[in-house]
C-alpha cells in the first residue's frame, strides 16, 4: 500500500502505530476507565467523537494560523477547541443519555487532557495532510483506542476473579497487562511494509 | 466555600510530598503518557523532566499570583491557556537550545500542555495557596517527576542498550534487550517500578502492625510474624 494512501493511514492510525499500545497517548484512561467492558466502549466512543471534532476543527484553525503566520499560537487554538468540543459531547451526552454520563463521570470532562486527541491534532498538522487524510487518521486513531481499551476492559474483567498477590492489584497488573498488549500489537510492525 | 488556608506555613513537607509521598508518577499514577513514551534514554528522561518541571514552576506560580481575579466558573480553561503559553515558550526554547533533543522528544514536548500532573497541581494546590507556598511545592512535584522519569529512563537504557547516557556499560558481549527501548518494555518497567513500591509499602505496614499488636514482646517475635505470612 502507498504511504499516502487513505486506507494505509487509517490501518496506521488504528492498528500498526496503535494510539494508546505503541505511541502511549492516553494511558489515563486507559488505566482509569477500563474496569468495565460497557463504560470502556462508551468511553472509547466519546473520546473518538471527540477526536473526529477536533481533528477536523485543528485542520481549519491550521489553515488560518498558517495564512496569517501565526503559528505559535497552535498549541493554545487547539487545546481551546478541544475543551470546547468536549463540553459540546458532555453537554449533549447529559441530554440523551444521563445514565451513560453517569457512569463515565469525572472521566468525561477529563477528555480534554486526553494526550492522543491533541495527539492527533498534533501529529495531523506534522504530516501535513491533507482535509480528508486528517479525517481518516482522526477515524483511525479513534478505532485504534477503541479497540485499546476494549481489549483492556474485557482482559481485567476477566482478571477480576484470578487470584492475583496483592501487591500486584490495581496499576501494576493493569500496566503489565497493556505491556503484553503493546507486545501484541507490535507484530503488526510489519503490516506496513 | 472552603475555608483557604493561605496562611499555611512552608513546612519541609510542602517540598518532600512531591518527592515521595505523593509523587506524581508512582503514587498518583498522573502524567502517565510522557512518562512511557521518552523514557527510552536517561538523556531524554532528563530533557522532558527539566521541561515539565519548568512548566510546572511557571504556570503554578501565575496561577498563584492571579487566584483571586480568576473566576470559578472557567477557571479549568483558563489554567489550560496558561500552561499551553508555557508549554509554547518551552517548546521554542528547547528548538533553540538543541535540535537534537527537539527531534528526540518531538511532539511530546507540545503534549506536556495534557499533562494531568500540571492541571491537577494548578487546581488541587496552585489555586489555593500563597506564591511561595506555590514555589516550593511545584520544585517538589517537578523534582519528584523528573526522579521518576530517570528511574525508567536508566533501567530502560541500561536494559535496552546496555549504556548509560550513552557510554557502554557492559561492555562487548551484552546482548541489549532491544524490547526495552520499544513501546513494552515501557510498560513493563514501570509496572515493576510500581510493584517494588507496593512490596516497600506493604512490608513497612506489616512491620508496623506486627509492632503494634505486640509491643512487649519485642521485634523477635514481629519479625518471626512477617516471615511467617
Amino acid at each position: 500500500m502507498h504511504a499516502d494512501s487513505l486506507g494505509f493511514i487509517f490501518l496506521n492510525a488504528a492498528i500498526i502505530n496503535n494510539f494508546v499500545l505503541a505511541l502511549f497517548l492516553g494511558i489515563c484512561p486507559l488505566l482509569g476507565v477500563s474496569g468495565k467492558l460497557n463504560t470502556a466502549f462508551s468511553m472509547g466512543l466519546a473520546t473518538s467523537l471527540v477526536m473526529l471534532i477536533s481533528s477536523v476543527s485543528a485542520w481549519l484553525i491550521n489553515e488560518i494560523l498558517t495564512h496569517f503566520e501565526l503559528e505559535f499560537l497552535r498549541l493554545i487554538a487547539y487545546i481551546a477547541v478541544i475543551a470546547s468540543a468536549v463540553q459540546l459531547v458532555e453537554m449533549s451526552l447529559k441530554k440523551f443519555s444521563p445514565a451513560l454520563y453517569r457512569a463515565l463521570g469525572i472521566f468525561l470532562p477529563l477528555i480534554t487532557t486526553n494526550c492522543a486527541i491533541l495527539g492527533v491534532a498534533l501529529f495531523q498538522t506534522n504530516y501535513e495532510y491533507s482535509f480528508v487524510q486528517s479525517l481518516f487518521y482522526s477515524l483511525g486513531a479513534g478505532t485504534g483506542f477503541i479497540i485499546a481499551i476494549v481489549l483492556m476492559a474485557g482482559l481485567r474483567e476477566k482478571l477480576d476473579l484470578a487470584d492475583v498477590p496483592s501487591i500486584a492489584r490495581g496499576a501494576a497488573m493493569s500496566l503489565m497487562l497493556a505491556g503484553i498488549l503493546s507486545l501484541a500489537f507490535m507484530g503488526f510492525a510489519g503490516l506496513g511494509g | 466555600m472552603a475555608i483557604k488556608p493561605d496562611t499555611q506555613p512552608i513546612t519541609p513537607d510542602t517540598f518532600l510530598s512531591g518527592i515521595w509521598r505523593e509523587n506524581p508518577v508512582f503514587v498518583m499514577l498522573l502524567g502517565m503518557c510522557p512518562v512511557l513514551a521518552v523514557t527510552n534514554s536517561v538523556a531524554n528522561a532528563l530533557a522532558m523532566g527539566l521541561a515539565t518541571t519548568f512548566v510546572l514552576l511557571c504556570s503554578n506560580a501565575l496561577v498563584s499570583l492571579l487566584r483571586r481575579q480568576i473566576p470559578k466558573e472557567v477557571r479549568i480553561a483558563a489554567y489550560i491557556i496558561i500552561i499551553a503559553t508555557f508549554v509554547t515558550v518551552v517548546d521554542y526554547l528547547i528548538h533553540a537550545i538543541s535540535l537534537e533533543v527537539y527531534d528526540a522528544l518531538g511532539a511530546f514536548i507540545q503534549l506536556i500542555v495534557v499533562n494531568c500532573m500540571i492541571l491537577g497541581r494548578a487546581e488541587a494546590f496552585a489555586s489555593r495557596n500563597r506564591l511561595s507556598n506555590t514555589l516550593v511545592n511545584s520544585l517538589g512535584m517537578g523534582i519528584g517527576f523528573t526522579i521518576a522519569l530517570l528511574c525508567l529512563g536508566s533501567v530502560r537504557e541500561l536494559l535496552g542498550a546496555g549504556a548509560l547516557l550513552g557510554y557502554p556499560i557492559f561492555g562487548q558481549s551484552f546482548e541489549p534487550w532491544i524490547i526495552m527501548l520499544l513501546p513494552p518494555g515501557g510498560f513493563f518497567v514501570l509496572a515493576a517500578w510500581l510493584l517494588l513500591f507496593a512490596w516497600l509499602k506493604e512490608s513497612q505496614q506489616r512491620r508496623k502492625q506486627a509492632a503494634a499488636a505486640a509491643p512487649q514482646n519485642g521485634g523477635k517475635l514481629g519479625g518471626a510474624s512477617i516471615h511467617a505470612r
